[in-house]
């Protein structure tokens, strides 16, 4: 009989123990040799492994934990979840221009670095990328550290068919408007039949109205998707083209996307710097030296993506934790992250840098991507500015809409659905 | 005599027992309680993460409750009462079922054919029944995207095998019919052979003799199968159509990844999303925690409802 009361008693502590594990959660800021422990979350690659060493090198008296996701997407949704727990979050969160909306939505939640971190130069980074990161009320809720400035890619081979100018300088004439963009694309599918002119409507939608002054939003967070007469007439002119057969109607990112680059299916494509790498990985090494890129965008420039780092208020170290996000974002430091992961930064001294201008794509004929992408970045004139639900109108609503006008529904039809689906999502 | 004998044993068996031993009484209290103590661990867990989210969830969708927000509106049963307005909602539901009539529904037929032919006396037995589970075995996200390739509109391989038919190719993104077909038949590919074996395993412990009875009979081999054979599954085909009712109303992969831009609109205009793909969205694009916490616990009562009715149907129809 003894041993059944053991085996009870066993039983008993392992449900004790089973229910009892979920307890160690607390932020553990000292290491055990005493060290203070920052953690940093990023996603996909910020190039800023070597540096964490050369900081802990310089400060013996921090240890940098590097917390890395390898999408943007689980990181953001990670983030805005542990910001709703309350807990959970790095001393350092990584965010990317395309969350901004939401992020700006909770600033609270957030550090302001003027207050708490380093005296910064006021003219560190580029304008409109810090404009983006302020508050209505001038607190400043990141530093900038790379961005997406926007250039045209386009096949040259294709162009040469079609009687367009290829080379570089030449082809600039053709991208000075969006008139003159798209009016260069019924010529080209005129002379090239079975290839687009470019390979996505939300793709060229999105670059134009990323150039508005206003956007979904006015000032006052109030959304005038159906009254700014602007944004109806980009989807006027967008979905006109649609109708023309400009477009390749390929989702971006999409297999069938991919399958396009291979087979040469458009022959432009809104670049910003990363594309580069996207097209030479799709496009692959057989099409090598078609691809090119030209310092030029309809009227004038623009930006897609790029990032920011940000200290929530969670963060139990957070004045040492802005410390080192500054150190990062420093022109010196992210040339070192370029020069590793070919972020692209968004610092004005990292834009004048050798290392940057000499820089050189040898898939896109040797052209110095480097030179030619400072140039697209110093173009973009301000910051339109994102109201609360702005990157999911643009993700799940204006994107979904301009598709379904290219598998074929009526345009004024998929307008009102975009209206209807944007005042849903602002609700 | 007898009576009063009897009368003494009751009144024996009514008196007061002499309180056993100390170690008795710990035996017996160990005989009769750590029984429970030794399920407990189930019932502990399934309290801690399955109850208590059931309900909390329920608690949630009492709220106007946005993701990182600090004390959330109370707002009874608002949320419910948009949902049942609410024309993507009812569209999503539209969805499922229809994704779900054309997987279960031909996938249990077949599925009960494959049993039947698998029982058949075959050479490499073992061979063809573990072949026809290969589809379960391989991972679902791969599956999905193969299948998502397959069925692309501009360069799918089904489109291209149509066109070689004479068939137009079919934009099996934009079309609401074509798009279900394409997902319930990666739903098919998977769990067919699955519930095949389950449905063969439950064959195989039909006992012979009646079979050899009905042969004496003279009952021919459709006549065995339809008298025979689908009566003596009937508790088998319940646990199968119950258990994919379940998991054919929850269904979310599958049309998650056949979106080529890996959103959670299930189309661009939500021609595939299912209730569970817009409780996704809900929650984790629009950060509308309240309002994806309704929908969780209207897919939790369908899933019931549907499944119980499945139970009812199937125990009258197969007797």
């Amino acid at each position: 009989m003894r041993h059944r009361w053991i085996s009870v008693l066993i039983c008993a502590a392992t449900t004790a123990a089973a229910t009892a594990a979920c307890g160690s959660g607390g932020a553990a800021n000292q290491t055990a040799d005493g060290k203070t422990e920052l953690t940093i979350a990023t996603f996909n690659e910020f190039g800023y492994e070597e540096l964490f060493k050369e900081y802990e090198a310089a400060h013996p008296d921090i240890k940098i934990t590097q917390r890395k996701t390898g999408q943007g997407q689980p990181h953001h949704q990670n983030l805005f979840t542990k910001l709703g727990a309350g807990s959970g979050l790095a001393d350092i969160e990584g965010v990317e221009e395309g969350y901004l909306s939401q992020f700006m939505s909770k600033a609270g939640q957030f550090n302001d670095l003027k207050e708490i971190g380093p005296k910064v130069e006021d003219d560190r980074w580029l304008k409109w990328k810090t404009e983006a990161i302020t508050t209505k009320d001038g607190k400043l809720m990141g530093y900038g550290t790379d961005i997406g400035p926007l250039a045209m890619c386009y096949r040259k081979d294709l162009f040469e068919k079609a009687g367009l100018p290829s080379d570089p300088e030449g082809v600039k004439a053709l991208f000075t408007s969006w008139d003159a963009y798209f009016a260069a694309g019924d010529q080209f599918i005129a002379k090239v039949p079975g290839v687009a002119w470019f390979d996505s409507a939300a793709q060229v939608y999105n670059a134009m109205h990323n150039q508005l002054e206003t956007g979904y939003y006015d000032k006052s967070d109030k959304l005038v998707v159906d009254t700014n007469a602007d944004i109806k007439k980009n989807w006027n002119t967008v979905t006109a083209a649609v109708a023309k057969g400009q477009s390749a109607r390929l989702g971006a990112f999409s297999n069938e996307w991919n399958t396009g680059f291979k087979l040469g299916k458009f022959a432009t494509k809104t670049c910003p710097s990363w594309m580069l790498g996207v097209v030479e990985s799709q496009a692959g090494p057989e099409n090598k030296g078609l691809w090119a890129v030209t310092d030029a965008f309809p009227n004038g420039g623009g930006n897609w993506g790029g990032s920011y780092l940000t200290v929530p208020k969670q963060s139990k170290n957070a004045q040492k934790a802005a410390e080192l996000a500054a150190w990062l974002t420093a022109p010196e430091q992210q040339i070192k992250a370029f020069k590793a992961k070919g972020t692209f930064p968004s610092q004005n001294k990292a834009l004048d840098a050798p290392e940057l201008l000499e820089q050189t794509n040898a898939y896109f004929g040797d052209v110095k991507a480097g030179a030619l992408f400072a140039t697209q970045a110093k173009k973009i004139k301000a910051a339109q500015y994102k109201g609360p639900a702005d990157g999911q109108i643009q993700e799940t609503v204006f994107s979904p809409a301009l598709q379904s006008v290219e598998q074929g529904k009526n345009a004024d039809e998929a307008w009102k659905t975009a209206v209807e689906g944007a005042q849903k999502a602002a609700k | 005599m007898t009576a009063t004998l009897s009368k003494v044993d009751r009144g024996r068996a009514q008196e007061a027992r002499p309180r056993p031993p100390r170690r008795y009484r710990l035996s017996n209290a160990d005989a009769k309680y750590s029984p429970y103590l030794f399920v407990a661990p189930f019932f502990v867990l399934f309290g801690t993460i399955g109850l208590f989210p059931l309900l909390y969830t329920a608690y949630v969708s009492l709220f106007d409750w946005e993701i990182g927000d600090d004390d959330p509106p109370f707002v009874g049963l608002e949320n419910y009462r948009t949902l049942f307005t609410d024309d993507q909602f009812w569209n999503a539901l539209f969805n499922t079922f229809s994704i779900f009539l054309l997987s279960s529904a031909p996938q249990i037929v077949v599925a009960v054919l494959i049993a039947a032919l698998l029982n058949a006396n075959l050479r490499a037995r073992t061979g063809w029944r573990m072949g026809v589970l290969l589809p379960y075995v391989a991972s679902l996200v791969a599956l999905t995207i193969i299948f998502g390739n397959l069925f692309g509109p501009q360069y799918g391989l089904v489109n291209d095998v149509l066109g070689l038919l004479g068939i137009d190719p079919i934009d099996w993104q934009a079309s609401t019919f074509g798009s279900h077909v394409a997902i319930a038949s990666m739903v098919n590919w998977r769990w067919t052979g699955y519930n095949a074996l389950i449905i063969l395993a439950a064959m195989q412990a039909i006992p012979r003799d009646v079979y050899e009875a009905a042969l004496v009979d003279g009952a021919s081999a459709l006549r065995r199968f339809f008298s025979i054979t689908l009566p003596m599954l009937k508790p088998t085909l319940i646990f199968v159509i119950v258990t994919s009712t379940i998991g054919g109303l929850q269904i979310f992969t599958e049309p998650k990844l056949f979106e080529p831009s890996g959103g959670s609109g299930g189309g661009t205009e939500h021609q595939y999303q299912t209730v569970v793909l817009y409780l996704y969205q809900s929650a984790f694009q629009g950060f509308d925690l309240g309002y994806a916490s309704a929908i969780a616990w209207v897919l939790f009562l369908v899933v019931i409802a549907v499944a119980g009715l499945n139970f009812f149907l199937t125990r009258r129809a197969v007797k």
